[in-house]
């Protein structure tokens, strides 16, 4: 169970992909970090929010046959590393796509989908996952 | 009168074929696929709802238009399958576009008109002032009692609207028919809809839809070769067909906007998605009916005349977008629905 309060304050970041970037050497951190691990001292006061573009390529990726328990029913599924356009990293589902299509350096982008809900009574949560990119 | 500022449409990729489904009920997939003039419907993935269908749809519209979503002052989601009984749809997609929190926003439920609705209330808060934009839509993941006729068609999908005071479509005018019509309904709690068999032709769908459009052409003073093209709600691809000739219209000028033979019902989404495919292919000038209908009963009713802005539109290509699909059998559409665990 994921819990409500912490889905909420993190629906700018499971939306829309909000990162920080460090204002003191450019480099984009998602998910978001209050201090640059380069800059330091130097970084505080200063990392900014900063939208990522949803764009990246497939690093690496696996197939999960035996999922958690709020995943049952629903392998097998792609999990990949994502290197995001803005250089930094993210773990993610993706969708859409005949699992023997997906393969490393394919292009794709983030879409809004449902991750998981608190059984029927519960919240459901929303979050990106990513899809092959339509350009 | 207001404008449409921009749209997007959304379709999930996931196909079921009639044909399929008739095999499944042991039944003739021709007369199925000849009687509903459906071919094949679009299946919603495990993790697909109103939600985000109706996000992806929003998203598209504030790319193409161009705008900053913080200027939209409304946001109404139509649907007949919101995701929450209690907690609004449009929060979501309001949150997912970045429009929050200086703005007012709803879901609404009127069957399958209810995206239509939605565009009512926007073109009036416009109109008033009250805001600069404003964003309806309509989307719907259609459920349908396995083996129940509704089956063939249910389907998924959505449009969103944004509307303002100048765009690529002026809404000239905008009518509504509405009664009290039980020919469909779902009750509380209830996962899947009943209806009214053969109630749902002539009083229903053809009664009220008819009655918006004639109320509409007979205060514009218009006559049916007066418009390009006309789109009517597609409950199965067989009805809006009959209604454009019963009210003399001809078969092209509805079918560019007849979308669902190749995707189904898409319930809210329907006459909104039609609608955007339409404004995909029309040009400067020409002039657009859209008359939608909702169960329970009621019709909405628009007259639009397409601006010179359209030129410089970045155009979605809907029917590209309907192509990349995959086909899925029965049992793997019943997981898509969460039917197992
Ligand atoms: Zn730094």
């Amino acid at each position: 169970m994921m819990g409500v309060a912490r889905y909420w304050r993190e629906i700018p970041v499971r939306y829309n992909l909000i990162g920080k970037k460090c204002g003191v050497c450019g480099k984009v951190y998602f998910p978001p970090r209050n201090i640059c691990p380069t800059c330091r001292r130097k970084s505080i006061g200063k990392m900014e929010d900063y939208k990522l573009s949803g764009k990246g390529i497939v690093e690496t990726y696996t197939i999960i046959h035996t999922p958690p328990p709020e995943f049952d029913g629903k392998a097998p599924y792609a999990v990949a590393i994502i290197k995001m356009e803005e250089g930094c990293h993210l773990t993610a589902q993706i969708v859409d796509c005949p699992l023997d299509e997906i393969h490393v350096g394919m292009k794709v982008e983030a879409c809004l989908r449902r991750i998981q809900e608190d059984g029927k009574r519960g919240a459901i949560y929303y979050g990106y996952k990513f899809k092959k990119a339509e350009d | 009168m207001a404008a449409i500022v921009g749209y997007g449409a959304y379709v999930p990729k996931y196909r079921i074929k009639a044909e399929e489904i008739a095999r499944m009920w042991g039944k003739e997939p021709s007369s199925i696929t000849s009687g509903l003039n459906v071919f094949e419907k679009s299946v919603p993935s495990i993790d697909e709802d109103t939600a985000t269908i109706s996000v992806e749809a929003a998203r598209r519209a504030v790319k193409s238009s161009k705008i900053d979503a913080k200027e939209i002052g409304a946001i109404y989601v139509g649907s007949e399958s919101h995701p929450y009984a209690v907690k609004p749809t449009a929060t979501i997609v309001a949150e997912a576009i970045e429009a929050t929190p200086d703005m007012t926003a709803a879901d609404y439920e009127f069957a399958c008109k209810a995206g239509t609705a939605g565009m009512q209330n926007c073109i009036a808060l416009v109109e008033t002032g009250m805001i600069k934009y404003g964003m309806a839509i309509g989307a719907d993941v259609a459920q349908a009692a396995p083996g129940d006729a509704l089956e063939y068609a249910a389907a998924a999908g959505g449009a969103a609207f944004i509307i303002g005071k100048e765009g690529i479509a002026r809404i000239n005018a905008t009518v509504s028919f509405t009664t009290d019509t039980p020919d469909f309904w779902r009750r509380e709690g209830q996962p899947y809809p009943g209806h009214g068999e053969r109630f749902t032709g002539e009083p229903a769908y053809f009664r009220h839809v008819m009655g918006a459009a004639k109320m509409l052409m007979e205060k514009m003073g218009t006559s049916p070769s007066d418009y390009d093209y006309a789109v009517f709600h597609q409950p199965n691809g067989k009805f809006p067909l009959r209604v454009a000739k019963k009210l003399g219209f001809e078969k092209k000028q509805v079918e560019d906007g007849l979308l669902c033979p190749i995707i189904g019902n898409t319930y809210s989404g329907s006459t909104m998605l039609g609608l955007a495919a339409v404004l995909d292919v029309a040009k400067p000038g020409q002039r657009i009916l859209a008359v939608s209908y909702g169960s329970g009963a009621g019709s909405d009713a628009f007259d639009i005349t397409v601006e010179d802005a359209i030129e410089g539109y970045p155009r979605q290509g809907i029917r590209k977008m309907l192509e990349e699909k995959v086909y899925v059998d029965y049992a793997t559409y019943m997981k898509f629905r969460r039917e197992f665990k």
